[in-house]
């Protein structure tokens, strides 16, 4: 199992981790103009707006790029598939791929958000979406 | 014409265990570049190195025994950023407010805090999205980008191994190079062991090193008097775009482009006013062989996607149209974060490199997000 550097959550992105902990992953969303943002920071960098809210994300979206870490050292010394999803929403966010081996993994399939607790921490992750054809390719 | 020049230049060994402290490499080094500029101690009142730099700069002045300091900076980042410390210097001294400056950057690389490893136990600011997912050295962290670059142009791990082979070559005969007498071959390269799947192997890795590099910087009207011919800074500019961190921007539109790189290469070639075409060598930070695919690009010196073919047909070899890392690189001289590009730069200028190439009017030396462009007059 990985061992996981746990996040420090802060001013900025406390909401996304308490979203995590309750199954979600949330975007920042601009009160003003509604722009979404990901990682979190505390002004709008269209309107300069400060007030924001969330909105979850649908937990779909497509491998933008991939690697497995086959870094022979501690802490992360169990390789991991790591992700750069484009969601469907637009934005992207960096997480790890699971359930799948690393000969199936190519650009741009389709993923599904699969939120998992990794060595006593809850992450937002993403497996292989589902053949009903829920998740978005684009 | 930027109206600064590099006067001087002076260096360390570059070793994996320099048995020394990282202020006496910074000292040697420095004291180095300024004999090198026919100046002594007296003669800098400035300093500039690394936010990252160990060591303290009035312990540096009493080293040399440099007796007054008017200016003193340090700049952000890592390797991507170290021409941003020649850019203050020259700034400094145009600006009026040192005469001369001395940059430097030492540091026990590989013996001491090692780069390449995952450090942390903990989570820094701004990490908090990379770091849980096992986002922890440089090299996951740049590949993640590298590898849509392979996606997009169909370029393989043995293209990069082409890189490799060729900075190693450079590297053989360079007698300050770590890798000096040790060429490689694409075979070699192809049997070393992953790093990063399917991306870098590990002859794809700059070295972990020990060691100091020191330039003194100061006015073109001095370039007279000094022992060495002046390198000119032609242009020295950064190029950083929103969305980025500091080893990655994961969220511009297409990552198998560099947008900073070209960012960068639009205003050296607008201030310097030359086209790439122009430029008779280039020294191109690679922490990783794929950042020199990419900035090949960005800065104009082939296509897009067409990096490959340029390198596989030896347009940067010693004998090609841009000779790139005549020193051997990163990968093959040293990683002394950067600022030993700069000095293989100079010494194109001067005509006293070790694999000097014939004629140099012109050296490219960039990190994607920040460089400068030399000139020999």
């Amino acid at each position: 199992m990985p061992a996981v550097i746990p996040p420090i959550p802060d001013p900025n992105d406390q909401f996304f981790w308490d979203g995590v902990q309750r199954g979600e992953l949330l975007l920042q969303r601009c009160l003003t103009c509604g722009v979404l943002r990901l990682p979190p920071v505390p002004m709008c960098g269209s309107c300069h707006d400060t007030a924001w809210d969330t909105v979850a994300a649908a937990g779909v979206g497509t491998v933008y790029s991939w690697i497995v870490s086959r870094h022979p050292s501690e802490p992360d010394a169990a390789p991991r598939i790591v992700v750069l999803v484009q969601l469907a929403e637009g934005l992207r966010v960096v997480s790890n791929l699971c359930d799948v081996e690393v000969a199936d993994v190519v650009n741009d399939m389709a993923v599904e958000l699969s939120i998992r607790e990794v060595d006593g921490v809850v992450l937002p992750m993403f497996v292989p979406a589902h053949r009903s054809g829920t998740a978005v390719a684009r | 014409m930027t109206g600064a020049i590099i006067a001087g230049i002076g260096q360390t060994e570059f070793s994996k265990a320099s048995g020394r402290s990282e202020l006496q490499l910074a000292a040697e080094a420095g004291l180095a570049a300024i004999a090198d500029a026919g100046m002594t101690p007296a003669d800098i009142d400035g300093m500039v190195t690394f936010t990252l730099d160990n060591n303290d700069e009035l312990l540096l002045m009493r080293c040399l025994g440099i007796p007054e300091l008017r200016y003193w900076s340090r700049t952000p980042h890592g390797g991507a950023g170290a021409h941003t410390t020649v850019q203050h210097a020259s700034l400094a001294v145009r600006g009026g407010a040192a005469r001369a400056v001395l940059v430097y950057r030492a540091f026990n690389e590989r013996s001491g805090r090692r780069f390449g490893q995952p450090n942390q136990r903990t989570t820094p600011p701004g990490w908090n999205a990379y770091l849980p997912y096992g986002l922890d050295t440089p090299a996951k962290a740049y590949a993640l980008e590298f590898q849509r670059y392979m996606h997009r142009y169909g370029v393989t791990n043995e293209d990069f191994g082409r890189y490799t082979v060729i900075a190693r070559a450079h590297a053989a005969t360079n007698p300050r190079a770590w890798f000096h007498g040790r060429p490689i071959t694409l075979a070699d390269h192809q049997a070393s062991r992953w790093v990063v799947e399917p991306v870098l192997r590990k002859l794809d890795c700059c070295q972990e090193s020990d060691g100091g590099v020191a330039m003194v910087v100061t006015t073109a009207d001095r370039a007279p008097d000094l022992p060495s011919p002046a390198a000119h800074i032609a242009a020295i500019a950064d190029g950083h775009l929103v969305n980025g961190s500091v080893m990655f921007n994961y969220y511009h539109d297409d990552l198998a482009e560099f947008p900073e790189a070209a960012f960068l290469g639009r205003q050296l070639y607008a201030a310097a006013g030359l086209g790439p075409s122009e430029i008779d060598a280039a020294m191109l930070y690679e922490n990783f062989s794929p950042i020199v695919f990419m900035q090949l690009e960005a800065l104009g010196f082939c296509g897009p996607g067409e990096a490959r073919d340029f390198i596989a047909e030896g347009n940067i070899g010693l004998t090609g149209r841009l000779p790139v890392n005549t020193h051997g690189g990163l990968l093959g001289e040293a990683y002394i974060h950067g600022l030993n590009n700069i000095l293989e730069g100079v010494r194109q200028i001067r005509g006293s490199a070790a694999n000097q190439i014939a004629g140099v009017q012109h050296v490219m030396v960039a990190g994607g997000r920040s460089g400068m462009i030399l000139a020999a007059s």
